[in-house]
């Protein structure tokens, strides 16, 4: 359902992989200051979902719109000077850059100045002592750390999180989590795809399901059971 | 592209239809039988016609087997040499010795390809190791140094060059028939060779590496093997056609012999005709051929006109004239690959009990 | 024979290979392609500049404020006009673009300027030189060229390590797709990259028309020399680059001392041999290697 607090907006996309259909007329909403949790097994759409909204793929039908603004044409670089940032799945630092380097190069297309790097610095204080080694060098919560804040210097309003947690031991994702809900706090919209159902469903306001590119279930996380959520997830029960 | 399914509508019982699989079609049968025709016919102008037909003939000859050689190599395997004129001059080198030796110069037509193909795997050891442009100038290098190589032999005639012994024997009249003979039969190898290499496994197995060597080792190609198998027939057919060259020029000489002009002609044949398809350096032949007798006499010219036809095939159709036209009206002469035919649902065919299943 | 003398001469040669090796290097190690058109774009600088330096009667050093930002517009519009496109059509198509590329501009040079060969006027620099002890002659042009060499690569490291724009395609040499991803306008990036090449190539084609002779072929020749210093210094290292070119330059000159017919053949020859013993070359970065052996392609 669209509201005025709805700060993205996204309809009937359609989204394929040359002759491979990954999204069927996706539609969902997102409203301004909210965590919504993006949950589907593999394979279901999460990551080109995301990659749609942020730019890094086309779309063959349907629109994004952002801000009231349709985005759908645009190409990433504008994306990101309006306010969309994405994570990407897997962290894709830049390995010969070093940290700082991978910072500063996420606010290459940001409109104003975006989160300035002492600001980043204090949000994550274990990157901070590392700011001049190699990114490749980092272990792989601290990279997770410096994909994040290569995000946050662009100064986005929503933020796009591509399994954060994966590989990372839970001291290490609880962490990540409380940065991202002192985010919250500061007023960014976020929306993250997270394979450990119970914690997306702790952090989120809301929960969307996606089964084999089709959204299966898009609620309140109050609203909903897990064993709804996995019915959902599994693809049992109602379609 | 078809996009065929042969699956049930969903949420209704998936039914499993037979799907017949045909790789021959009427046409191509058609096609064949004309070509064979073709070659027969060839075959006796020497006797019909003679000089006069024979000279061009075996210019689009020539051109037919080495556009069909390095289809195989970059169409099929995804290796774009641009060093295959180093076989060339290795094969016209090879009749030069193998004639030097009494042998008869047309026999060494076929010692000149396995010793091509012998030098070729040593080198392959080396270039294999790379892809893409780096293979390419790699081949270059290759080629390069031979001529560099040839150059320095004073057993080949170093700078100056050699001339083929052996064939004061025949009058010029019948030297002129035989070559003509061998060049048809080399062509016709080529073109055949290659498809029936193609239409086997290794058709299959060659277009898997050069689209996606990583897929395709994990599927159990053996991407290795595939590309020195291309590599050295390759190789191989491109020793033929040297020695052939020498039997007509009559005179090997490290320039000419190891041109890069060759590679030039190689490319512009399969991208104009279409890259990856049998019918497409047949077809890029003739028009190498067309526009060499029209356009020869503008000297440089016409090579820029030659390059830059290849750089707007590649950019605007880059699959060639056959791969258009296939595409567009769905013709396939000579087919390599395989095609589906869904028989209409069982709920038209009344009369008849659902068929079973087959494999 | 002084070897002394030919390993020095074979340095300051060496430095020539890097000049003309480093826009190879860039061009692959930012946009995965090889430009077999480079050794002639060299040789275009090289007609270039005895065109501008004819018509307007002095050396062809002063005529580099001209030339060397034409031939960077001229990377600029071959990116964005002709690999652009060629990139769009898969992996193999730069590489065949490239090259007719090349055939074109070599028979166009070969109508427009015939065969014959040239050189450059070089004024005073072309034929000083000076005297370092023992037997030793060094010529002004052979160290101002090493000197250019070495000035110019450390240019660009210092814009590959230091600016906002060398972090940006740093970046996007590592991994297309995210740089894309985190809002570098890769475009702008490719085009800038593909002019410092051309202006590169341009400006070693300078020296080498001044220091030798050139003709509309020279341009293969001139490739594969630059190839062969990517592949010996390591792809992806510019430093590399220029100890590669310093190794196919001692090669050439200490062996051409003893036999010069045999030089161009040993050097090729420590080409294949590096290819064979250490494919990677002497500098490069693993990611590098991987993919000028396309992943998976041995075995």
């Amino acid at each position: 359902m669209s509201g005025p607090g709805a700060i993205l907006e996204v309809s009937g996309l359609d989204v394929f992989y040359g002759d491979f259909q990954a999204l069927f007329g996706v539609s969902l909403s997102v409203s301004r200051g909210c965590a919504t949790a993006l949950v589907g097994a593999n394979g279901a759409g999460k990551t080109t979902l995301l990659r749609t909204i942020a730019g890094a793929q086309p779309a063959a039908a349907g629109s994004v719109r952002y801000d009231g603004a349709d985005v759908t044409a645009a190409p990433p670089y504008r994306r990101i000077s309006r306010g969309i940032a994405l994570v990407p799945e897997g962290r894709r630092l830049f390995p010969s850059l070093t940290v700082e380097e991978n910072i500063q190069v996420g606010a290459a297309a940001a409109a104003s100045a975006g989160w300035p790097l002492e600001r980043i610095y204090d949000a994550f204080p274990m990157i901070a002592r590392r700011r001049r080694q190699r990114a490749s060098t980092l272990s792989g919560g601290e990279q997770q750390a410096v994909a994040i804040a290569r995000a946050l210097a662009a100064g986005p309003s929503l933020l796009l999180l591509d399994e954060i947690s994966l590989g990372l031991a839970p001291v290490v994702v609880e962490g990540l989590y409380e940065t991202l809900s002192g985010l919250r706090s500061a007023g960014a919209t976020l929306v993250i795809v997270e394979q450990d159902l119970r914690r997306a469903m702790d952090a989120c306001d809301n929960v969307v399901c996606l089964l084999e590119g089709r959204v299966a279930l898009a609620a309140a996380a109050a609203d909903v059971t897990s064993d709804q959520v996995v019915a959902a997830y599994f693809g049992e029960g109602q379609l | 592209m078809k996009r065929d399914t042969a699956v049930g509508s969903r949420g209704t019982e998936p039914s499993v239809i037979a799907v017949a699989v045909s790789r021959w079609s009427a046409a191509a049968s058609a096609f064949t039988g004309v070509c064979v025709l073709a070659v027969a016919v060839m075959a006796v102008i020497p006797f019909v016609i003679g000089g006069p037909a024979e000279q061009p003939l075996i210019t689009l000859l020539t051109f037919v087997a080495m556009a069909s050689l390095w289809n195989l190599l970059a169409g099929f395997s995804g290796l774009t040499s641009f060093g295959q004129q180093a076989y060339i001059g290795v094969g016209a080198y090879a009749l030069y010795l193998v004639a030097e030796h009494g042998i008869n110069p047309f026999g060494g037509i076929a010692a000149a390809a396995v010793i091509a193909a012998a030098v070729a795997l040593p080198v392959s050891a080396l270039v294999l190791r790379l892809s893409g442009g780096y293979f390419a100038v790699a081949t270059l290098v290759v080629a390069a140094t031979f001529q560099i190589v040839a150059t320095l032999s004073p057993s080949v005639g170093g700078t100056t060059g050699v001339s083929v012994p052996g064939l004061a024997g025949y009058g010029d009249v019948l030297r002129e028939a035989l070559i003509y003979w061998a060049t048809l039969i080399v062509a016709v190898a080529s073109v055949a060779g290659v498809y029936l290499l193609v239409r086997r496994t290794f058709g299959l197995d060659a277009r898997a590496v050069s689209s996606d060597p990583v897929a395709a080792a994990s599927s159990g190609v053996r991407v290795g093997r595939i590309r020195l198998l291309a590599y050295l027939a390759a190789a191989g057919g491109a020793g033929a056609v040297g020695a052939l060259i020498a039997l007509q020029t009559l005179y090997v000489e490290p320039t000419s012999i190891f041109s890069i002009q060759y590679s030039v002609y190689m490319l512009f044949m399969v991208l104009i005709g279409g890259m990856g398809t049998i019918e497409g350096p047949i077809l890029g032949a003739l028009v190498l051929f067309a526009l060499q007798e029209t356009l020869s006499a503008y000297g440089a010219w016409y090579l820029v006109i030659v390059g830059g036809l290849a750089v707007a095939a590649t950019l605007a159709a880059s699959r060639g004239i056959w791969g258009f036209a296939s595409e567009r009206f769905g013709w396939s002469l000579l087919p390599v690959g395989y095609r589906l035919r869904v028989p209409p649902p069982p709920d038209q065919v009344s009369d008849r009990p659902a068929r079973a299943p087959t494999a | 024979m002084n070897w002394v003398n030919a390993v020095i001469q074979g340095m300051l040669l060496g430095g020539q290979y890097a000049l003309i090796a480093c826009g190879l290097s860039l061009t692959f190690g930012v946009m995965r392609i090889v430009n077999l058109a480079h050794g002639d774009l060299a040789v275009c600088g090289a007609y270039l500049g005895l065109v501008l330096s004819s018509a307007l009667g002095v050396p062809v050093w002063v005529t580099l404020p001209l030339l060397l930002p034409a031939a960077f517009g001229a990377g600029m519009a071959l990116q964005l006009l002709l690999l652009r496109r060629a990139l769009r059509h898969g992996v193999l198509a730069p590489v065949l673009v490239t090259f007719g590329l090349s055939i074109m501009i070599e028979n166009l040079l070969q109508v427009a300027a015939t065969a014959d060969p040239r050189g450059l006027n070089g004024g005073a620099l072309a034929l000083a030189s000076f005297h370092l002890g023992s037997g030793i002659t060094v010529s002004w042009l052979f160290l101002t060229a090493f000197l250019t060499a070495c000035a110019v690569l450390s240019g660009l490291q210092l814009l590959l390590s230091r600016t906002s724009w060398g972090r940006k395609v740093r970046a996007t040499a590592d991994d297309l797709d995210t740089a894309r991803l985190v809002g570098i306008r890769v475009r702008p990036v490719f085009a800038t990259v593909a002019g410092i090449a051309v202006a590169t190539a341009a400006l070693a084609g300078i020296f080498i028309g001044t220091i030798g002779t050139f003709d509309p072929l020279t341009g293969t020749d001139v490739l594969i020399f630059a190839f062969e210093a990517v592949v010996i210094g390591g792809i992806g290292s510019l430093w590399g680059t220029l100890a590669g070119g310093v190794a196919l330059g001692v090669t050439q000159v200490v062996v051409g001392e003893v036999n010069q017919a045999y030089a161009v053949l040993a050097v090729n020859l420590l080409f294949l041999a590096v290819l064979t013993v250490r494919p990677g070359g002497l500098f490069t970065s693993r990611q590098a290697v991987r993919e000028i052996q396309g992943q998976g392609a041995a075995g």
